[in-house]
């Protein structure tokens, strides 16, 4: 990493966005996030966008703005993300459309314009935000853990699609960690999933930044489309 | 005279992808010069770069944020992409329709 290579965060209003951008701006990244609302965030080399992840025209805008303020984007985290547990007889299609809204769509839309950007200085590095949900295939979660094989395929694909450009496209997959996400996950469930790994404790956040930190460092330019979950899944 | 600007950010960008893809700069562009098809000197991925190019380009020489690989421009019987005075106008027309 250089001092001034700029990371775009999305969701980093709270959880692992929130902090992603702390600790990324502690180790001297210019770091760009956004979220629904506003940011508490208070950083000189931070700067905070309002947006919908899904809303397309604001994503535009909103890569267009930070292109003309940096002149390019070295990393993407995409970390915005809903979930909402059900089973899926009884989960109403509004539920499917603003999971995948958020997960799929936001998603899409930030590493379609994030690469256009990268393209230019052939340089790039892509890691979304998946979950052992998916792996694990948890019941009550389908839709979210649908979301996010949706997801797992993007980040493997574009990874081929965007190798000759420099960019690479990268995945983890944390455990439950404690954020507002599992917030209302009941407590047995959390330990009967604990229990499923092969290390037998929640996430911490350190554990995802420690996965980002590999995929994207310079010299990680031949790992691409990989896919890491935590915990030993 | 925006057709002029809009035709020198296509010219820019593909002087920039032939550079970035080995290939030779100094051949002209011309309003029949291929962009897509058997017949042009991009392939799918230089092709990708190139719309990318012109896009960035638009947006920061020209202040015009555009999607040209919209929905319209993918089912359009001819597409627009054929050749350098096809991808011009259609980037006039679509610049029309959006406000700044």
């Amino acid at each position: 990493m250089s001092a001034s290579d700029v990371m775009l965060i999305t969701g980093t209003s709270k959880g692992i966005g929130k902090f992603l951008a702390e600790y990324y701006l502690a180790r001297g990244y210019q770091v760009v996030g956004c979220s629904r609302g506003p940011s508490d965030l208070s950083h000189a080399a931070y700067r905070h966008f309002e947006l919908d992840v899904a809303d397309e025209a604001a994503v535009k805008r909103m890569i267009t703005n930070v292109q003309q303020t940096y002149q390019r984007i070295d990393i993407l985290v995409n970390n915005a993300g809903i979930a909402s547990m059900n089973y899926a007889v009884l989960t109403p299609l509004s539920t499917v459309e603003s999971i995948f809204k958020t997960n799929v769509y936001g998603t899409f839309l930030f590493m379609r314009e994030a690469a256009k950007v990268m393209m230019l200085h052939r340089y790039g590095r892509i890691v979304n935000l998946v979950s052992v949900a998916r792996p694990l295939k948890l019941e009550g979660e389908a839709i979210y853990a649908a979301s996010k094989s949706a997801v797992e395929t993007l980040t493997q694909i574009l990874a081929r699609e965007l190798a000759s450009f420099g960019i690479t496209c990268n995945a983890v997959g944390p455990t439950p960690v404690a954020t507002d996400l599992i917030g209302s996950v009941p407590k047995e469930k959390i330990d009967r999933l604990i229990d499923m790994q092969a290390v037998k404790r929640l996430g911490e956040f350190r554990d995802i930044a420690n996965v980002i930190d590999f995929f994207i460092k310079k010299e990680s330019d031949f790992v691409t489309g990989q896919v890491v979950y935590l915990g030993g899944i | 005279m925006e057709r002029v600007k809009i035709r020198q950010v296509v010219e820019e960008a593909i002087q920039t992808v032939r550079t970035l893809r080995d290939r030779p700069v100094g051949e002209p562009v011309r309003d029949d010069t291929s962009l897509l098809g058997s017949q042009s000197e991009f392939d799918s991925l230089a092709f990708v770069q190139l719309i990318v190019e012109v896009e960035q380009r638009l947006a920061s020489n020209l202040g015009m944020v555009l999607s040209l690989t919209d929905e319209r421009a993918m089912s359009q019987r001819h597409s627009p992409f054929l050749t350098v005075r096809s991808l011009v106008e259609y980037i006039e027309r679509v610049s029309q329709e959006k406000p700044r």
